[in-house]
C-alpha cells in the first residue's frame, strides 16, 4: 500500500517519549462528529437492532463471499457492464492505466474513494502523465495542498476553514476568505470545467449487491454524480469486501452508514448504478490487496466487515491527538490500526495495534460492531512474535522473568522484593536506566508521580492477621 | 450483549458459601488498603472469606502487550489456585475482564475458561450478586466517579457502584462530565505512548477539577495509579485525592 507521507506512530524508537500530534481542530472536529451522531441516533429506538442487522449480513458475506463475487460478476457484465480482477495495488493502477490509455485519456475526475487512496491511483496517473482531479471538496483541498487524507470522511479535518482560505490564495491566486460557502463557490467552478474535460470517472463504491450487480455509492456533494456520469467511461474501484448479499439488505446499510459517518439521516445523494448502455462503459475493478489475507485470519475476520463510516475515528481518543497520518497508510484510526498490518508487511507497520488503551470506544461507536479492540490485541500477538518493529527480546525477556515470578508464591516474593523495593529506588537515584524497563520508568515520570511505597504488601498483612 | 460476560451472574449465591478473595498484583504491593477494605467490608456482611495465599497476577499485562505465552502461564496459575472456588471477588474491573473474557483467548483449557468466568467485579459481586447496596458508610465529601472502560465496555458495570455510593451518608456525588472518555491509563500504553496517554490523563484531571469534587473514587485503581500520579505532579491539583471503590465504603 501507498504510504502517506507525514508521520507513523514510531514507538520502537520513541520508547514513550515522543508521539506525533495533530492540530487542535482534529479533536474538536471529531467531537462535532461524535455529538452529530448521538443526536441523529437517538431518536432511533432499533439503533442497536440495526447495528446487529448490519453485523450479521457482513458475517454472511465474508462467509460467502467466493460464490458472492462470482455472483456479481455474473450480473454486473449482464447489465453491461465489465468486471476487473486485481490481486494487489499494482495490477488495479497498470488495469486503470490500460484502459485510460487505450482511450487517450488526459484527464481523470475522481469521487471520493479510500480504495483509490490505497492504491496510490493518483501518483500512478500522474506519472503516466494523466491529470488526476479530485472532485469531493476535502479531497480537492488536501490535493491542492499536495497532503493526504487524514480522516476516511473528511479527508481536510486537519485543516481549520482559515487553513484553506490561505491556501485557496497562495494557489488559486483569489482573495483571503475563510467563510465556507465563498470557498465552496471556488472550488465548484472550477471543477465544473474538469467534468466537461474529463474523458474518464473514477469512484469508489460503498456497496456493491451481488443479486442484482447494482453499484451504490454515497455522497453529499453531487461531485461523486457527475464524475462518474459526465465522462464516457465510468471505473469503480471497488474493495472485495464491499459486497452485500441483497437489495433487500441495503436499506439498513444506507441507515446506519449516513448516521455513522455524518450525522446524518441519509446521505444527501444515493447513486444506484446498474450497468452500463454503449457507448457509455462501466467498469469495475475488484480488488483484493491482502484482503484475502484478512479472510485467512480467522481472528481478523470482522476487519472486512468495516463499512468506511469513520465513526471509530471519531471517538478515538488516540486518533483525536494523534490525526489520522499518524497511522501512516490510508486508513487511520482504529479501523486502521486493525486493517494496515494485514495490507503491508508488519515489518512496516507492527506499531499500529499498539496505538491504543483497548479503551473499546471505537467498537461501541462501530455500526457493524467489529470487535476492534480484540483485533489490536490478536495483531499486537502478531506483531512481538513475527517480524516486526515491536518484537523485541529486551521485552520478551521482561516478560519471561515476569512470568515466571507470577506462577508462585515464593517467586512473587522475590520479584516484587528484587523489582519494587529494591531495584527502583536504585534505579529511580542512579541516572543509568537501562533496558526496556528503564526507558519505562522515564516515560512514566516524565508527567506523573510514582505512589509512594507502602510499608508491608497486603500478603504480609493478612499472614500477619491470621495466624 | 456477549453471553460469556454475563454467565457469571446466571449462578445465585447462597448464604454461608464462601468466596475466595483475589488481591490483584499491583493492589497487592502498591495499595494494600484497599485489599484491606475489600475484606474489612465483606466480613462485614458476613461473607466467609478465604485469600488463596498462591495466588499472583491475572495475566493482563503480558497479554495486552502482546505476549500470550507468558501471560498464559500465569493465567495457568491463576486457574490453578483459584480452581476450588465457586465465587471469586477481585476490586477491579479490568482484572475481572482480564479473566471472565480473555482468558479463553490465551488458553483454551476449559477449565482454565470455567475458573475465569467465575470472577467477579467487586461494586458487581455486592449489588447483582449479594444484593446489598448500603454498606453503612459516611463520607461527607464532594466525590465524583471514574469507570474504567473494562468495567464500562467488558463488564458493563456502570450501575452498581452508582447505587453502592448513593447510600453512603453526606456524601454528594457528581457524574464527571466526558465520563466515556479513557483516562489514558491503558497498562504498557502508559509508557509505551507516554506522550498521548499524559494528554489523555490531563484532560481526565480537567474534568475532575470541572466536577468541583474534592476525591475521585473508582474501582480500577491502575487508573486512579495514572490519575493520582498527574495530580501529584501539580502542586496546585495535590488537594484532589484519588480513592477506590472500596476504601469508600468502608468509610466513616
Amino acid at each position: 500500500m501507498n504510504q502517506a507521507q507525514g508521520m507513523i506512530f514510531d514507538l520502537a524508537a520513541t520508547a514513550g517519549l515522543a508521539e506525533p500530534h495533530a492540530p487542535a481542530v482534529v479533536a474538536a472536529s471529531a467531537a462535532r462528529a461524535v455529538h452529530s451522531k448521538e443526536v441523529v441516533t437517538a431518536r432511533i429506538p432499533q439503533w442497536q437492532t440495526w447495528r446487529d442487522a448490519a453485523h450479521r449480513v457482513k458475517a454472511y458475506t465474508i462467509a460467502h463471499l467466493d460464490r458472492l463475487l462470482v455472483q456479481f460478476e455474473q450480473q454486473v457484465t449482464a447489465r453491461g457492464g465489465k468486471v476487473l480482477w486485481a490481486e494487489d495495488a499494482a495490477q488495479a493502477n497498470a488495469i486503470i492505466l490500460d484502459l485510460a490509455r487505450a482511450r487517450g485519456v488526459r484527464t481523470v475526475v475522481k469521487g471520493k474513494s479510500m480504495a483509490t487512496e490505497e492504491i496510490g491511483l493518483n501518483h500512478a496517473l500522474e506519472a503516466a502523465g494523466i491529470r488526476p482531479m479530485e472532485t469531493d471538496l476535502g479531497e480537492y483541498i488536501v490535493q491542492l495542498a499536495g497532503q493526504r487524507p487524514s480522516h476516511i470522511i473528511g479527508p481536510a479535518m486537519h485543516l481549520s476553514a482559515g487553513d484553506v482560505g490561505k491556501l485557496f490564495a497562495d494557489k488559486l491566486g483569489i482573495p483571503y476568505t475563510e467563510v465556507p460557502e465563498e470557498l465552496l463557490a471556488e472550488a465548484r467552478k472550477r471543477l465544473r470545467r474538469d467534468y466537461v474535460e474529463a474523458e474518464m470517472g473514477v469512484s469508489g463504491v460503498n456497496f456493491g449487491v451481488a443479486d442484482n450487480g447494482m453499484l451504490v455509492v454515497v455522497e453529499n456533494e453531487g461531485n461523486a454524480g457527475l464524475s462518474m456520469a459526465a465522462p464516457h467511461i465510468h471505473v469503480a474501484v471497488m474493495g472485495i469486501e464491499k459486497l452485500i448479499p441483497r437489495m433487500a439488505d441495503l436499506p439498513v446499510f444506507l441507515n446506519v452508514l449516513a448516521r455513522s459517518g455524518t450525522g446524518q439521516q441519509l446521505s444527501t445523494y444515493t447513486h444506484l448504478i446498474s450497468g452500463a448502455v454503449p457507448p457509455r462503459e462501466l467498469v469495475v475493478v475488484l480488488l483484493d490487496n491482502g484482503r484475502t489475507r484478512i479472510l485467512a485470519d480467522r481472528a481478523a475476520r470482522q476487519a472486512l466487515y468495516c463499512i468506511r463510516c469513520g465513526a471509530c475515528l471519531n471517538v478515538c481518543p488516540v486518533y483525536r491527538r494523534a490525526g489520522g497520518w499518524a497511522y501512516g497508510w490510508a486508513y487511520p484510526g482504529p479501523i486502521g490500526a486493525v486493517t494496515t498490518p494485514h495490507l503491508v508487511p508488519l515489518q512496516l507497520s507492527g506499531e499500529l495495534p499498539f496505538a491504543s488503551s483497548l479503551c473499546g470506544a471505537c467498537q461501541e461507536a462501530c455500526p457493524v460492531k467489529i470487535d476492534i479492540p480484540h483485533q489490536l490485541l490478536h495483531l499486537r500477538h502478531r506483531a512481538v512474535t513475527e517480524p516486526s518493529p515491536m518484537r523485541s527480546w529486551n521485552e520478551r525477556w521482561l516478560w519471561r522473568l515476569w512470568a515466571w515470578g507470577m506462577s508462585g508464591r515464593r517467586r512473587y516474593w522475590l520479584l516484587t522484593w528484587l523489582g519494587l523495593r529494591l531495584g527502583l529506588p536504585l534505579v529511580r537515584r542512579s541516572p543509568w536506566k537501562p533496558g526496556k524497563a528503564g526507558a519505562w520508568l522515564r516515560a512514566w515520570e516524565r508527567g506523573r508521580e510514582l505512589p509512594t511505597l507502602p510499608e508491608r504488601s497486603f500478603k504480609s498483612w493478612w499472614r500477619a492477621r491470621k495466624p | 450483549m456477549n453471553t460469556q460476560r454475563m454467565a457469571a451472574t446466571v449462578a445465585a449465591y447462597q448464604p454461608g458459601e464462601t468466596v475466595a478473595l483475589f488481591v490483584p498484583c499491583y493492589i497487592d504491593q502498591l495499595y494494600p488498603h484497599i485489599g484491606q477494605a475489600v475484606v474489612t467490608l465483606l466480613e462485614r456482611l458476613k461473607v466467609p472469606l478465604v485469600y488463596p495465599a498462591e495466588q499472583t497476577c491475572c495475566g493482563q499485562p503480558a497479554f495486552n502487550s502482546g505476549y500470550w505465552e507468558e501471560a498464559r502461564k500465569v493465567v495457568r496459575h491463576f486457574a490453578r489456585v483459584f480452581a476450588p472456588y465457586r465465587w471469586i471477588v477481585v476490586p477491579s474491573g479490568s482484572c475481572a475482564t482480564m479473566a471472565r473474557v480473555f482468558f479463553e483467548q490465551v488458553d483454551d483449557r476449559a477449565e482454565t475458561v470455567a475458573v475465569g468466568r467465575r470472577v467477579f467485579e467487586f461494586s458487581e459481586f455486592l449489588v447483582n450478586v449479594l444484593g446489598v447496596v448500603d454498606t453503612g458508610a459516611r463520607f461527607p465529601h464532594r466525590i465524583t466517579y471514574h469507570d474504567s472502560c473494562h468495567a464500562r465496555r467488558e463488564l458493563r458495570v456502570l450501575d452498581p457502584p452508582r447505587r453502592l455510593i448513593g447510600a453512603v451518608r453526606a456524601c454528594t456525588f457528581i457524574e464527571l462530565p466526558r465520563g466515556e472518555e479513557c483516562c489514558g491509563f491503558g497498562g504498557t500504553f502508559s509508557v509505551k505512548l507516554a506522550g498521548t496517554s499524559l494528554a489523555m490523563g490531563r484532560d481526565k484531571v480537567k474534568a475532575i477539577v470541572e466536577s468541583g469534587a474534592e476525591v475521585v473514587v473508582s474501582g480500577d485503581a491502575s487508573c486512579l495509579l495514572h490519575l493520582g500520579g498527574i495530580l501529584q505532579r501539580d502542586p496546585a491539583l495535590r488537594h484532589i485525592r484519588t480513592m477506590h471503590l472500596a476504601e469508600l465504603l468502608v468509610a466513616g
